[in-house]
């Protein structure tokens, strides 16, 4: 099962690696991890995401509290959350293409935030599966390169992560 | 307030948290710390042979007396030769503070001089780790370090010190107290769960007690002791338990595991109610996990670290705190509960079990078996000495045949199994423990992985007894390779041994040889006694392919044992 697990961190150098090393030595898998400071810099927000057993994901969350930088932890897909991801994405386009790709952009609500006579440069904000979706979407051929931030979450309504 | 040096602050605060003794060895990173040393002599400074030997001789001055362990060694090569010291210390959770030099704030990088990222290649096992950038965060850095490593699960705690900030200068202001918003260790269990779980004990039919070394580094002996009395249950401690309740007590059915006894493991797999206190169902207790979880049995956990709850096997009622306190709370629940659920049927079929007499052995009298050593041993040193083993064959016979009464007593290297740490583990625990007899069991193998500390042991003056049970062989390793490999004996046969009466002659200590099972109690007699205050190195001679039993091979459940009748 795939879940979210949100981390509040110290925001000490090395502090990210401790967690990204405890991956990695207690072989779990992450998928995506995004990580930036918060409102109050001396705290890091991470997003992971990650997938196992309930008895893996359970002994994440313990090993993630165990780290003494760690300050919170919640598994964001216990309860209603919004998960959103960033992407940018450059292809080709031109001549028929061109009309074709910008078409495509105002479909999925991305913005073209770079253009020169062959490519655009689309913003994509959504969930992993619309930013596959959109990618699925296009001609492949026409794809130059393409960055995703890995997913960010939130819980909904008043549950707050919060010190 | 006057301005103090980084060095002078690191030692001022060693004195603060009262440090008797510090395990070093010195270098070039390191030159303004051992030049404070140097000016002052409430820190005693113990200069050993190799920085391997520092962490384990601090890491037993701590599981011998519950205080943290301090180590002291430069930056590269010194700090990479701690790192099997630190790692040892992080399996077995105990509390060190280790201080590695590194090269200058302005040089780190650059692939400097001794340079190592002693904070990257430690971080796996250590329980937390600082590189200190700035004077400014040198006390409070070292307070969060003993405070981290003695606390919750405790652990070793490394603090990286760049050259440039132990000259650097600043106020000193040591904090009385620390609190860190990110690591609020639980100390108080949960009472429902605690009630939920007395309620099972009194119930139970067919229980078991199985405690490890929780139990021993939360000083909670006494405790146990009283709550499994109280119950009448049988117990049986881990490798890492043992002391933490009296091994000649009936209730007591040796250890669990890959060899422990048949009545510790069939009543292990048998239970209906199982107490595991201050352990972590480890694969050399419980070997296969599926195997084990098979038999359906309740579970009650009790442990400081939640990690350690429901990771290899799934328990009832987990209970997260501090081990002594729950255990007193069970005491005083369980003396208010009057009904007692009879189990004198299972007690009946345990002393079947025991009755097996599974840790017979038959004596020789060509030939010294190591059991009669460990059993002699014992008896001559009123089974009240601190004994330091290394890892081997010999490891298991000591933990089978020395029964141990208290706690403390018993050092070895549990989680990480790392040879070499006996001699380095007596002679941290000699310190510690100073008028008190201290034992190293050994192997021809174990030994010579740090044998250059009898040069410290002499530099000293510890009288040390050195229990070499010399086999000639890797003797864990070719008896795997004999019972599984088909007596394929790769690379375990010790060939060009040195003669070891005169290696301890050398580094000017006594010597003895033991070749026969007669001269065995007057050679024991002899280094206890006639040279009570020497280090006695006894090299003796064993039975060259002996076995440890029962055995329990890897992967097999627990009731599957080899036994040494059978393997005659
Ligand atoms: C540092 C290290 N290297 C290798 C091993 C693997 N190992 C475990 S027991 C053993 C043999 C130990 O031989 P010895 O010290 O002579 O003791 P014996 O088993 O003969 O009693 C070996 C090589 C280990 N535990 N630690």
């Amino acid at each position: 099962m795939r879940h979210i697990i949100s981390v509040l961190l110290e925001n000490e150098s090395g502090a990210l690696s401790r967690v990204a090393g405890l991956f990695s030595a207690r072989g779990y898998n992450i998928e995506t991890l995004t990580v930036a400071p918060t409102e109050d810099r001396s705290l890091s927000r991470l997003t992971i995401v990650t997938s196992g057993s309930d008895e893996i994901i359970e002994q994440i969350t313990k090993q993630l509290n165990k780290l003494i930088d760690v300050v919170k932890v919640v598994d964001l897909s216990e309860a209603a959350h919004i998960e959103r991801e960033l992407m940018l994405i450059k292809v080709r386009a031109s001549g028929k293409d061109r009309e074709e790709m910008k078409r495509m952009a105002d479909i999925y609500r991305g913005r073209i935030i770079d253009v020169t006579d062959a490519t655009y440069v689309i913003e994509l904000t959504g969930n992993g599966s619309k930013l596959d979706s959109f990618i699925q979407a296009i001609d492949g051929g026409l794809i130059l390169e393409t960055v995703r931030t890995g997913i960010s979450g939130i819980g909904r309504g008043d549950w707050v992560l919060k010190v | 307030m006057t301005m103090m040096t980084g060095a002078e602050i690191v030692i001022r605060c060693l004195q603060e948290e009262k440090v008797e003794y510090i395990f070093g060895y010195p270098g070039g990173c390191v030159l303004h710390l051992y030049d404070e040393l140097f000016k002052q002599d409430k820190v005693k400074h113990i200069l050993v042979r190799h920085e391997q030997a520092a962490v384990h001789a601090a890491d037993a001055f701590s599981r011998s007396t519950q205080r943290v362990g301090v180590a002291m060694v430069t930056s590269g090569p010194g700090a990479t030769n701690a790192v099997t010291g630190i790692a040892t210390a992080y399996m077995d959770s105990i509390p060190l503070v280790v201080i590695s030099g590194q090269v200058a704030t302005t040089s780190i990088g650059q692939d400097a001089f001794q340079e190592c990222d002693m904070v990257g290649i430690t971080r796996h096992c250590v329980k937390h780790n600082f590189l200190v950038r700035d004077v400014r965060d040198l006390a409070v850095t070292l307070k969060k370090a003993f405070y981290i490593a003695a606390t919750g699960r405790p652990g070793p705690v490394v603090v990286d010190i760049p050259k440039d900030v132990t000259a650097a200068k600043c106020k000193f202001d040591y904090p009385a107290e620390i609190r860190l918003r990110s690591y609020n260790p639980v100390i108080k269990g949960h009472s429902g769960q605690i009630r939920k779980a007395v309620q099972l004990l009194a119930g139970a039919k067919r229980p078991v007690i199985y405690s490890g070394g929780g139990v021993i580094l939360s000083n909670a002996a006494n405790s146990l002791t009283r709550l499994t009395r109280l119950l009448g249950f049988p117990i049986t401690t881990t490798l890492m338990g043992l002391g933490g309740y009296p091994g000649t007590d009936r209730l007591f059915l040796g250890m669990p595991g890959m060899h422990g006894t048949v009545e510790a493991n069939m009543a292990m797999q048998h239970c209906d109610v199982l107490l595991a206190i201050g352990t972590r169902f480890d694969d050399r207790v419980i070997s296969n996990p599926e195997d084990f979880a098979a038999v359906a049995r309740k579970i009650i956990h009790v442990d400081i670290d939640p990690s350690s709850i429901s990771k290899r096997v799934r328990v009832d009622v987990p209970i997260v705190g501090n081990v002594p306190d729950v255990l007193d709370e069970m005491i005083r629940l369980l003396e208010a509960e009057r009904e007692r659920k009879d189990i004198s049927e299972w007690w009946a079929e345990i002393e079947g079990w025991r009755a097996r007499q599974c840790l017979k052995y038959v004596p020789r009298d060509d030939a010294i078996m190591p059991q009669y050593v460990i059993e002699k041993l014992w008896e001559i040193t009123k089974g009240d000495a601190i004994v330091a083993s290394d890892v081997g064959q010999h490891q298991m016979w000591t933990a089978q045949y020395y029964k141990f009464d208290k706690p403390r007593r018993w050092l070895n290297s549990g989680g990480l199994g790392t040879m070499g740490v006996g001699l380095p583990y007596a002679i941290g625990a000699s310190f510690a423990n100073p008028g008190k007899p201290v034992v190293c069991v050994t192997g021809d193998g174990s030994i010579q992985m740090c044998i250059q500390e009898l040069s410290t042991a002499k530099q000293f003056g510890l009288p040390i007894k050195i229990v070499n049970l010399n086999n000639r062989y890797l003797g864990m390793v070719r008896q795997w390779q004999e019972m599984f490999y088909s007596r394929r004996y790769s690379q375990t046969y010790m060939d060009s041994l040195p003669d070891f009466v005169k290696l301890a002659e050398a580094y000017g200590h006594v010597g003895i040889r033991v070749e026969k099972p007669k001269d065995v109690e007057p050679a024991l007699r002899k280094a206890f006694v006639d040279h009570k205050d020497d280090l006695v190195f006894l090299d003796i001679r064993t039975a060259r392919e002996a076995n440890v039993f029962p055995m329990v091979a890897a992967g097999k459940g627990l009731s599957e044992m080899i036994l040494a009748d059978e393997n005659l």
